[in-house]
C-alpha cells in the first residue's frame, strides 16, 4: 500500500475546497432534508427543481438585469409551484409504501425535464456573479479564491442556523415536528396538518430552486444538472439520519472531504492504483461504510 | 384450498399456458424484428421478474438491482475469448453464480437495513458497482466491452442449437423465462415461499413465530440477484456488448417501474409491466420529440391511480365476474 | 426479313426500353437514411444540429440523393448505451434502412458498430471520436465524417511547445474520450520535446473542478491542456479564471472547450487556444455560404461544428449516391465511391484515410469576443494513425 501525502499548504488549501463543496451539498440537500427527513416523502425530482431553479435564475436575471431580484421571484414562483405540486399529486401519496412516491416522483423527473426542454430550450447558459462579490482573493502566488464561493458558504451556514432554529425553536417547527411523528394527535390538537404539510413541501421545492439559483453562477446552466446532485443529495440525507438537519450538514461535509481528497490523494493496493482512479466510488463507499455501522445514520433517531 | 380459490387458480394455469403457446408462436407469425423485440421485452420480464421477487413478495425495496443484471453480462465479455466462442452452459452458470455471490455478499450488509434506508443502501452499493466498470481500467471503461462471438451451446459435442440465429436465441430466452417464472411459482408455494410472504407482511411476527427472518430474506435476495444475473447475461448474449449503464440505477427505475406497472407481488404483472413499458417507449417515440413527456404522464398515473397496476385491473374484472 | 428475326430485333429493342425504366425503378424507391441522434438529454443540442446540417445538405442536392427521394427515420438514441443495440436494431431489422447515421455518445456508436459489422449495414458516424470505430474495428461499411479523439487533441502538444511551454498538465474526465484524447496529446506533445507532468482526471460528470485546480496550482507547470465539452468546459474555464490561474498558468484545450458554449463562458474564456477541425470564423466562401444558409433554414440558430459534420454527412452521401446512380445494391462500388470522395466542407476539403475517418486540417483558434477566431492550421492534413485497422 502506498500513499502519496500532500505538503502543508496545499492540504490547507484542500480542506477548504472540502468544507466549501460540503457546504454546497447542504445547500442543494436542505429542501430534501425537509421533505424526506421530517415529512417522510421521497422526491427523486428534488435536483430537478434544483435544475428549474438555475434556469429561473438564468432567465429571471437576464430579464431583471439582477440576480438578487431574480432570487426573490424565482422563489416565489418555486413556492407556487411546489404548493401546486403537493395539492395536486404529494397529498394523495402520504399514507402509501414509498414505493409510490419513488414512482410519482421518477416520473416527475421525466416530465419537468422536456417541459424544460420546451421552454427554454436545450442550450447551456451562464449567469454573472454579481459585481460586489466578483473579486478573488489570492491565497499563493498561483492560486486565488473567488469570493463568491465563500459567499454561498456564508449563505450555506447562515441556512443550516436558521433551519435548525426554525424547527427546533419555533412554533412553526414544533407543528411541523409534532405532525410529521403523529399525524392524529397534531389533528387533536388543532393544527391544520393539510395545510403544514403543503406549506412544507412547497419550502422544499422553494429550497431546491434556491440552492439552483444561488450555484448557478458557479455551476452553469445545462440539462439534466438535476439527474447530477439528486443521488448525492439523498447521500447526504441518508448518512446524516433522516430528519436531522445537524445530521445533514456534518454529512454534506464529510462528504466534501471524501471527495475532495479522494481526487487527489494517490492510494496503492499490491501495486493496484485505487486513488484517484476509482475516485468517483469514494462517496458510496463512505455511505455504505456508515450505513452499515449505524443503520439509521449519523444522527438519526434509532428505528424502535 | 376452497372451491372459488381453485377455479381461480385453474384459470390461471390455463391462461398461463395460452400465453405460453402465443409466445412460442410468434416466430412463425412475426417478422425477425419483432422476434428480436419480443426476446427483448422477455430478458426484461426476467430481470422484472426477479426485482419483484423481493420487492412484491419480500417486501424489500432496492434500487440497485441492475448491478447483478449488468455484472452478469460483464461475466460474459471477460468469458468470452475474443475470436472464439465460450461455452454457452459454463459461461451462463459462471455469471449465473458471479451474481448470485454478489446478491449474497451485498445481501448481507444490506439487509440489516429496511425501508428508506434500504432502497438507499442498495443504490449506493449500484452506483459503487456502476463507477468500479466506469472507471477500472480492467472493464473497458465507459465504452464497455464488446462479444465478438456468441456463445456455442455445445453440449458434450452435441450442439442443439445455433444463437446466431435470432430464433434460435428468442426459444432459449423463453425457455429460461419459463423455467424461471415456473420455479418462482413453485418456491412460492412452498413453506420457504410462505414464511417469505409472511415476513413482508408483518416481519417482527414472523421473528416471534421462530422464524430466522434475515436468513429467510437473505435467500430470497440471493436467489433475486442469481435470476437477474441470467437476464443480464441474456441481455449481454443478445447485444454483443456491455457497458456500465447495465449498472446504473436509470435501469433499476426502469425495472421498478415494470413491476409496479404490471403489479408487484403477482407472478405475471411484472413481465406483463415490461412489454407495455417497451411498447409505450416504442409508440411514444414514433409520436413526438419530446416523447418522455407521455412516458412521464403515464408513470404518474400509474402511482397515483394504479397502485396494484395493470394485474389489479384484472384482478378487479376476474372478481366482478366471479360476483 | 424472316418472321423470326424480326421477334428478335423487336425483343432485344424492347429489352433495351425496357432496361432504363428497370434502373429508375430502383431509383424511383425513396432511399432511407436511419438517423440515431440524441434529441433529449444533455446532447439533445448536439443532435438537432447534426441533423439540420444533414438536412441542409439534402435541400441543397435538390431534395434527392443520387436522383432518389430522401426518407429520414428518427430514433432518439436518449444517449443511453444500454438502449443503443435494441435502438439500432429497430432502424435495421425494422425500418430496413439503407444508410444508418450516429451518433454523438461514444458508448452508443461502439454499439452501432456492432450492428453495423454484423448486419454489414452502411454506417456513417457523424460526431462521436472513438478511435477504435475507425481503428481496431474499422470496417469497408464503416465511415466517420467528423473526428477521432485523438486527431484534435495530437498538435495541441506542438503548438504549446512552439510557445514556449515545455511541462504541463493534462486535464479531463475519467472516460474514454478524454483517454483517447490524452493519448493523443502526449504523444504529439512528448513528440515535440514536452514533458506532461501530471494527467488529471475527474469522475466522470463530476464538475467539482477546485480540488484538481489547486493541484495544478502547486504543480506550477508551464501550461494546462485539458479536454471538456458542453456544460463541463463551460465550469472547468470560469473555475479555471476564477482560481486565478489563467494569468498565470496558460490554459490550451481540444477544440470542444470553446464549441458551442463560448457565450456561455463570457470573459473568462478570452484569449483561450483550442485546436479542432473547424472554426465559425474560417473565412473562405465555402463557410460564409454554408453558415449563411443554414441560420436561413433553421430559424436562425447559428452552425457549429457539430453541425458542420452533420453537413458533410449529407455532402459526402449526395457525392457517393450520385457516383453509383442512386444505386446501393453493388456495395464494393458504394464504398470506393465514398472512399474517393472529396468533401467541399465548409472546414475545407477534405477526404477519407484508409480506415475511414477524415484527412483533414486542424486549426489553432484563439477565443475573441465569443467568436473562434482561426490563428492558423496547427496541422495540415492530419491523418488518424487508425492503430490496429486492417483496412
Amino acid at each position: 500500500m502506498r500513499w502519496l501525502a500532500l505538503p502543508f499548504d496545499t492540504f490547507a488549501i484542500q480542506l477548504l475546497n472540502a468544507v466549501q463543496y460540503g457546504l454546497l451539498l447542504f445547500l442543494v440537500a436542505s429542501g430534501l432534508t425537509l421533505v424526506f427527513g421530517i415529512m417522510g416523502v421521497i422526491n427523486l425530482a428534488h435536483g430537478s427543481f434544483y435544475m428549474i431553479g438555475a434556469y429561473l435564475a438564468w432567465s429571471l436575471a437576464e430579464h431583471f438585469g439582477n440576480l438578487g431580484i431574480a432570487i426573490v421571484v424565482g422563489v416565489a414562483l418555486s413556492l407556487l409551484i411546489g404548493a401546486a405540486l403537493e395539492w395536486l399529486f404529494i397529498r394523495r401519496l402520504y399514507d402509501r409504501d414509498h414505493l409510490y412516491q419513488v414512482l410519482l416522483t421518477y416520473g416527475l423527473i421525466l416530465i419537468v425535464e422536456e417541459l424544460r426542454s420546451i421552454v427554454w430550450g436545450d442550450d447551456v447558459h451562464a449567469v454573472p456573479v454579481p459585481d460586489w462579490l466578483a473579486a478573488s482573493i489570492p491565497l499563493t502566488d498561483t492560486l486565488s479564491y473567488p469570493v463568491y464561493r465563500l459567499w454561498i458558504s456564508g449563505v450555506c451556514i447562515a441556512l443550516a442556523i436558521a433551519m435548525a432554529f426554525v424547527i427546533q425553536r419555533t412554533r412553526i417547527g414544533m407543528t411541523i415536528r409534532a405532525g410529521a411523528s403523529n399525524r392524529e394527535m397534531a389533528q387533536s390538537l388543532g393544527i391544520d396538518i393539510r395545510f403544514v404539510q403543503l406549506v412544507v413541501f412547497a419550502v422544499g421545492i422553494a429550497l431546491a430552486a434556491f440552492a439552483g439559483m444561488i450555484a448557478a453562477p458557479v455551476s452553469s446552466v445545462f440539462p439534466g444538472m438535476g439527474n447530477q446532485v439528486i443521488i448525492i443529495c439523498f447521500v447526504v440525507v441518508v448518512i446524516g439520519g433522516i430528519g436531522s438537519v445537524k445530521g445533514a450538514l456534518v454529512a454534506a461535509l464529510l462528504i466534501g472531504l471524501v471527495d475532495t481528497f479522494g481526487k487527489v490523494l494517490e492510494l496503492e493496493v499490491a501495486g493496484i492504483p485505487v486513488l484517484p482512479e476509482l475516485a468517483g466510488m469514494s462517496v458510496y463507499v463512505l455511505m455504505a461504510i456508515v450505513l452499515l455501522w449505524r443503520p439509521e445514520g449519523l444522527f438519526g433517531k434509532r428505528a424502535p | 384450498m376452497s372451491a372459488p380459490d381453485k377455479a381461480r387458480h385453474l384459470r390461471g394455469v390455463v391462461a398461463a399456458l395460452v400465453v405460453l403457446a402465443l409466445l412460442a408462436a410468434v416466430p412463425f407469425g412475426l417478422d425477425k424484428f419483432a422476434v428480436q423485440f419480443t426476446t427483448r421485452v422477455l430478458i426484461m420480464a426476467l430481470f422484472a421478474s426477479s426485482l419483484n421477487l423481493i420487492v412484491g413478495y419480500g417486501g424489500m425495496v432496492s434500487l440497485g438491482h441492475a448491478a447483478f443484471f449488468g455484472v452478469a453480462g460483464y461475466v460474459l465479455a471477460f468469458a468470452a475469448p475474443d475470436y472464439e466462442a465460450a461455452n454457452l452452459w459454463i459461461s451462463l452458470a459462471l455469471a449465473t453464480a458471479v451474481a448470485a455471490l454478489l446478491a449474497a455478499a451485498i445481501g448481507a450488509l444490506v439487509l440489516r437495513t429496511r425501508g428508506v434506508y434500504l432502497i438507499m443502501v442498495t443504490l449506493a452499493f449500484g452506483q459503487m458497482l456502476f463507477h468500479l466498470f466506469h472507471d477500472g481500467s480492467f472493464s473497458g471503461g465507459s465504452d464497455g466491452r464488446y462479444i465478438y462471438v456468441r456463445p456455442s451451446a455445445n453440449l458434450f459435442g452435441w450442439t442443439p442449437f445455433d444463437l446466431d440465429r435470432h430464433v434460435h436465441l428468442y426459444y432459449l430466452v423463453l425457455a429460461l423465462f419459463t423455467l424461471a417464472v415456473a420455479g418462482m411459482a413453485v418456491m412460492l408455494q412452498s413453506p420457504f415461499g410462505r414464511a417469505l410472504q409472511g415476513i413482508r407482511v408483518n416481519e417482527n411476527r414472523m421473528r416471534a413465530l421462530g422464524f430466522a427472518t434475515y436468513r429467510y430474506k437473505l435467500v430470497a435476495f440471493t436467489l433475486s440477484g442469481a435470476l437477474a444475473g441470467v437476464a443480464g447475461y441474456l441481455a449481454a448474449l443478445q447485444f454483443g456488448v456491455v457497458n456500465p449503464e447495465m449498472l446504473g440505477w436509470h435501469l433499476s427505475g426502469s425495472a421498478l417501474m415494470m413491476v409496479i406497472l404490471g403489479g408487484m407481488g403477482t407472478l405475471f404483472g411484472p413481465a406483463l409491466g415490461a412489454a407495455v413499458l417497451l411498447l409505450m417507449e416504442l409508440g411514444f417515440q414514433a409520436l413526438t420529440k419530446h416523447w418522455q413527456l407521455l412516458t412521464g404522464a403515464v408513470v404518474v398515473g400509474v402511482a397515483l391511480l394504479l397502485p396494484r397496476g395493470l394485474a389489479g385491473i384484472a384482478r378487479l374484472a376476474t372478481r366482478a365476474a366471479d360476483d | 426479313m424472316h418472321d423470326d428475326t424480326r421477334r428478335r430485333l423487336m425483343l432485344a429493342s424492347a429489352a433495351a426500353l425496357a432496361l432504363p425504366p428497370l434502373v429508375a425503378r430502383a431509383q424511383g424507391t425513396k432511399l432511407r437514411l436511419g438517423l440515431m441522434l440524441p434529441y433529449t438529454g444533455t446532447y439533445a443540442q448536439l443532435g438537432v444540429a447534426i441533423e439540420n446540417g444533414l438536412k441542409l445538405a439534402v435541400a441543397q442536392a435538390g431534395g434527392k440523393l443520387g436522383g432518389r427521394e430522401v426518407e429520414f427515420v428518427r430514433v432518439d438514441d436518449e444517449s443511453d448505451p444500454a438502449k443503443a443495440t435494441d435502438n439500432v436494431n429497430r432502424l435495421v431489422t425494422r425500418d430496413k434502412v439503407d444508410v444508418l447515421i450516429g451518433s454523438v455518445h461514444s458508448g452508443v456508436v461502439m454499439a452501432m458498430v456492432k450492428v453495423a459489422r454484423e448486419t454489414d449495414t452502411l454506417l456513417i458516424i457523424p460526431n462521436a471520436g472513438a478511435g477504435a470505430a475507425t481503428g481496431a474495428l474499422c470496417a469497408p461499411n464503416i465511415f466517420r465524417t467528423s473526428f477521432s479523439n485523438w486527431q484534435p487533441a495530437y498538435p495541441l502538444g506542438k503548438v504549446m511547445i512552439e510557445r514556449g511551454h515545455r511541462t504541463a498538465v493534462f486535464i479531463s474526465w475519467k472516460y474514454a474520450a478524454g483517454e483517447e484524447a490524452a493519448a493523443g496529446f502526449k504523444e504529439g506533445f512528448t513528440a515535440a520535446g514536452g514533458k506532461i507532468v501530471k494527467e488529471l482526471y475527474l469522475p466522470f460528470p463530476n464538475v467539482e473542478f477546485q480540488a484538481l485546480l489547486t493541484q495544478i496550482a502547486s504543480l506550477k507547470p508551464d501550461a494546462v491542456s485539458c479536454f471538456f465539452s458542453g456544460a463541463g468546459a463551460v465550469k472547468f474555464v470560469k473555475d479555471y479564471a476564477a482560481a486565478g490561474l489563467k494569468d498565470k498558468i496558460p490554459l490550451y484545450g481540444v477544440g470542444f472547450l470553446t464549441e458551442g458554449v463560448l457565450h456561455a463562458q463570457g470573459d473568462d474564456a478570452e484569449g483561450l487556444l483550442t485546436t479542432l477541425h473547424y472554426a465559425d470564423s474560417l473565412d473562405n466562401p465555402r463557410n460564409k455560404a454554408f453558415r449563411a444558409a443554414y441560420t436561413k433554414a433553421s430559424n436562425n440558430m447559428e452552425p457549429d461544428v457539430f453541425a458542420v459534420q452533420g453537413y458533410d454527412t449529407g455532402l459526402l452521401l449526395a457525392q457517393a449516391l450520385d457516383k453509383v446512380k442512386g444505386d446501393l445494391s453493388n456495395r464494393a462500388a458504394v464504398v470506393a465511391a465514398l472512399e474517393n470522395a472529396v468533401v467541399d466542407s465548409p472546414r475545407g476539403p477534405w477526404k477519407m484515410s484508409r480506415a475511414h475517418n477524415p484527412i483533414q486540417d486542424i486549426y489553432l483558434r484563439r477565443a475573441e469576443k465569443g467568436v473562434n477566431k482561426v490563428v492558423g492550421v496547427a496541422w495540415k492534413a492530419l491523418e488518424d494513425p487508425a492503430r490496429g485497422c486492417k483496412l
